[in-house]
């Protein structure tokens, strides 16, 4: 069976090709959306929701500062489900080194126009009395924010369809030359392809340099006032998330209802099943930095896995590799944070308009044509 | 050959045969005492330690499954009413 | 060996292999062994056979070598033979040669309008909460739902001064006739059925009748029946009611284990399809006391090695498994329970997700990440099963931990939390 032609597929019903789905068909585009789990029930239902701005490196900085802009007029249509919660992060500082950094960081902010403030020992644990006495500060930063993200890949997708998209039901085995192949047989044809398939990017585009970062998440029962913003600890840069270690951060979140949910780790293992080590590693890091957690009841754990490039940046743009090939894929923990911007700046590139970012950093070939250095 | 003992549930005194509950316990004065997540208010259900529906802070300890504690003398149990 | 539930199956398994020369740990979460149907044996009053039994098992128990961990919660499957539990707030881990799942049921409750109110309880919750100490001297109380634990629970709380309004099962008598026969077959079964007969002769018992809803305010008041004709409302203090039982998996699936319509599916060893792990009773399918003692007693023996002992005892239980497929056809649910929702009917009660917000979805998964029905405590041990029914959605399994625990519980020394950072 093969369908009519499309002006764009896309292969992916997480937040990335929801955003992508949405985008693209407000613009006019005739839009086919290919997904078979459910909009936002893969990685995206899996992730932390946090939509906050980073800066690894200048590229990243303004790929999420520009998402997140778009994130906070979204959040005006968003339902309530989606629980859009602009409840900031704190980047906590342990040591001397870590209030270096804090400041440093408070000046790049600035410098974007992003509003932070650093925030002594005692500021800090005004705002939030289950850390640890005996921390030394924090950077932070009112604007960043939390959402649940099954339910806005939902909306996106409903809004892709109320302009005319189609959603697809399926299991694409392979994409390529304009045409997109079914597991089951069918096949669609268009002069572009999105790969916004995320873990299984690299399956559907051989030679896509994305390894799958598995990684833990626990949530406690509903605790309601005991965590009131993002919390990440600043060794999250520097020694716990090297590109290739097994490695756990402090990372916690509140979410509306009252449970915290607790990250992050990070590691190169296929199996979903739960680690039971990292996982007692993530939650003694946990500990270490809000002791109450420790007396806190855990509901649940769970695994997922993150679709990470080698340079942190992800993937948006031309394969070289195919003409009708573009990515939308790579983010590692980001992907909520620039599922939008992403949308955008590939709309910008298929409409040929200036993007509203540079797209040159996060254009696939320059992982293409390191690959053949 | 039970014999008896004290303990405080909602801040009163309330005195039980050894080997009962705390659900039980607690439900001798008022069949529902918790509330749900949309302020419902909810009694034990299932007896045995699943619908959870029987929670109660037990002496501090929040989110006990009633239905499966034994009372013990001087324990202060504390419910959403 | 590592036994998980202290029931009748878990204490019969226990006992044959202590007594075939294992050694063996019986966990359970509850305060004292004898799982629901012999909660508080030791305790009652009545010196009828039943009592009899669970006190001869009991004692053997006792007696035997098994070593007895009670208030633990086995919470998930760390390694292949190795176990985390909890116990009031310490985390233990149990490592095995093999394990047996004695995980029991659960009874299946279905939503209709007012199911929430206080007072109204799962028939075999409310003599849960009897026999451990809530008196329910004087109060009206209707029964309803289906299954042969309606008639027990009925006769039980009529022992101990309830006024038992009536018994309502949704069965047909059409349906339940064919398994009156069985029971006239089968003589202890035969007895303990007049033996109801008898004590709650001053009350209604009706077939084919179910509820239409519960009515009160913060408490349950009054409920209305219904046979699809005639509607019949009851006052009374309490209502019990639940629609026969479903087995406890979550263990089974986080070991691994293959189910079969929410059965652990096992061979005539009782083994399951991972290796080394039993499971017995309920787990693999409803089929009552009898049934749980013999598969009990086959994992035991073929587990410490005594396949021979442990093979005659296969007719006996090949019998029983047949009486409880009977029981199956005999109590199967009517259509028109799917239909008892309203539109505000609380589905999920975890999270009080409404059956509006159910409507449209199309499986269980997308259901909980979409409204949060199963995302609670409960983990969907209560509205996944009545999902099942109304919907026809799977189960999408379980995640660890299989029972909340304490983060603390986690936490597996040693960390090298406090080395020098690179």
């Amino acid at each position: 069976m093969s369908e009519g032609t499309y002006d764009c597929i896309i292969v992916g019903g997480g937040i990335v090709g929801a955003a992508c789905a949405a985008r693209f068909a407000k613009e006019g585009m005739h839009v086919a959306l290919v997904d078979c789990l459910g909009a936002g029930l893969g990685a995206t239902a899996a992730g932390m929701g946090h939509v906050v701005v980073m800066d690894d490196s200048p590229a990243q900085f303004l790929l999420t500062q520009y998402s997140q802009s778009l994130w906070l007029r979204l959040a005006q249509v968003l339902p309530p489900g989606a629980e859009f919660e602009q409840c900031g992060t704190l980047w906590v500082a342990a040591d001397g080194e870590e209030m270096d950094e804090v400041a440093r960081k408070h000046t790049v902010y600035d410098a974007h126009g992003v509003p932070t403030r650093i925030l002594n020992r005692d500021a800090l644990l005004a705002l939030e009395p289950e850390l640890r006495s005996n921390l030394l500060g924090a950077l932070l930063v009112q604007s960043d924010a939390v959402v649940y993200a099954p339910l806005v890949a939902k909306f996106l997708v409903e809004e892709a369809v109320a302009h005319g998209a189609r959603v697809i039901d399926g299991e694409i085995a392979a994409i390529g030359s304009g045409c997109a192949n079914f597991r089951d047989g069918r096949h669609l044809k268009s002069l572009r392809i999105v790969n916004a398939a995320g873990e299984r990017a690299a399956e559907l585009t051989p030679g896509l340099p994305i390894k799958k970062r598995k990684g833990h998440l626990a949530i406690t029962d509903r605790y309601s006032g005991f965590l009131h913003h993002q919390i990440v600890e600043l060794g999250y840069l520097k020694s716990a998330h090297s590109i290739s270690e097994d490695s756990v951060a402090f990372n916690v979140q509140p979410r509306v209802t009252g449970q915290v949910l607790i990250g992050s780790s990070r590691q190169f293992d296929p199996s979903t099943a739960i680690d039971y080590a990292i996982l007692s590693r993530m939650l003694a890091r946990a500990v270490h930095y809000m002791p109450g957690l420790a007396d806190c009841s855990i509901v649940r754990t769970w695994t997922g896995f993150r679709a990470a490039t080698p340079d942190k940046l992800p993937l948006i743009g031309p394969w070289p590799e195919d003409e009708s090939i573009f990515l939308a894929t790579g983010h590692e923990g980001l992907g909520i944070t620039t599922s939008l911007a992403t949308a955008d700046l590939l709309l910008a590139h298929f409409s040929g308009v200036a993007p509203a970012i540079p797209l040159q950093p996060y254009l696939p070939a320059r992982l293409s044509r390191m690959a053949h250095v | 050959m039970s014999s008896l003992l004290k303990l405080t549930i909602d801040g009163s005194e309330l005195e039980v045969k050894t080997g009962t509950t705390v659900a039980a316990a607690i439900m001798m004065r008022r069949p529902g005492f918790r509330r749900s997540v949309r302020g419902e208010l909810r009694g034990p259900v299932c007896g045995m330690g699943i619908c959870f529906e029987c929670r109660a802070t037990v002496n501090g300890r929040t989110q006990q499954r009633t239905c499966q504690l034994l009372c013990e003398a001087g324990m202060v149990v504390n419910t959403d009413e | 060996m590592l036994v998980i539930g202290a029931g009748p199956a878990g204490i019969a398994a226990s006992v044959c292999a202590a007594e075939s020369g294992s050694a063996v740990i019986l966990v359970d979460d509850n305060p004292r062994p004898g799982g629901q149907i012999w909660r508080a044996a030791a305790e009652t009053e009545n010196g009828g056979s039943r009592e009899k039994q669970a006190a001869l098992w009991l004692d053997r128990l006792r007696k035997s070598s098994a070593r007895l961990l009670l208030s633990t919660c086995v919470v998930a499957r760390l390694a292949d033979r190795l176990v985390l539990a909890e116990n009031k707030a310490e985390a233990i881990e149990i490592s095995f040669g093999r394990a047996i799942l004695a995980t029991g049921a659960r009874e299946l409750m279905l939503p209709f309008p007012g199911w929430t109110l206080p007072n109204v309880f799962a028939p075999g919750g409310l003599q849960a909460l009897v026999k451990s100490g809530f008196p329910v001297e004087g109060k009206r109380i209707v029964v309803a739902g289906t299954g042969p634990l309606l008639l027990a629970v009925a006769a039980f709380l009529k022992s101990k001064q309830a006024r038992i309004e009536g018994v309502y099962d949704q069965a047909s008598w059409g349906s339940m006739i064919p398994f009156a026969g069985s029971v006239f077959k089968r003589p202890a079964m035969f007895r303990a059925a007049l033996g109801y007969g008898a004590s709650l002769r001053s009350s209604p018992y009706r077939c084919g009748w179910w509820p239409v809803s519960a009515k009160g305010t913060d408490r349950l008041q009054s409920v209305t029946m219904t046979n699809g004709t005639q509607v019949k409302t009851i006052e009374c203090d309490m209502l019990a009611c639940g629609f026969h039982l479903v087995p406890n998996t979550e263990l089974q699936s986080a070991f691994g284990c293959v189910l079969a319509v929410g059965k652990a599916q096992v061979d005539e060893w009782q083994r399951t399809t991972t290796d080394g792990v039993f499971s017995v009773g309920e787990s693999t399918g409803i089929g009552g006391l009898d049934l749980a003692l013999v598969e009990g007693q086959i994992a035991g023996l073929a587990a410490a090695g005594k396949s021979d002992h442990a093979s005659r005892l296969f007719q006996k239980r090949n019998a029983l498994v047949k009486l409880a497929r009977a029981m199956d056809r005999a109590f199967a649910l009517r259509p028109e329970l799917r239909r008892l929702a309203q539109p505000d009917t609380i589905v999920c009660r975890c999270e009080d997700v409404r059956w509006s917000s159910l409507q449209g979805q199309q499986s269980v998964r997308p259901a909980r990440l979409y409204t949060r029905c199963g995302m609670g405590p409960c983990q969907g041990r209560v509205c996944g099963a009545a999902l099942q029914f109304l919907f026809g959605w799977e189960s999408a399994g379980t995640r660890p931990p299989v029972y909340p625990v304490l983060l603390s519980t986690l936490i597996r020394e040693p960390h090298d939390l406090y080395k020098e950072k690179p």
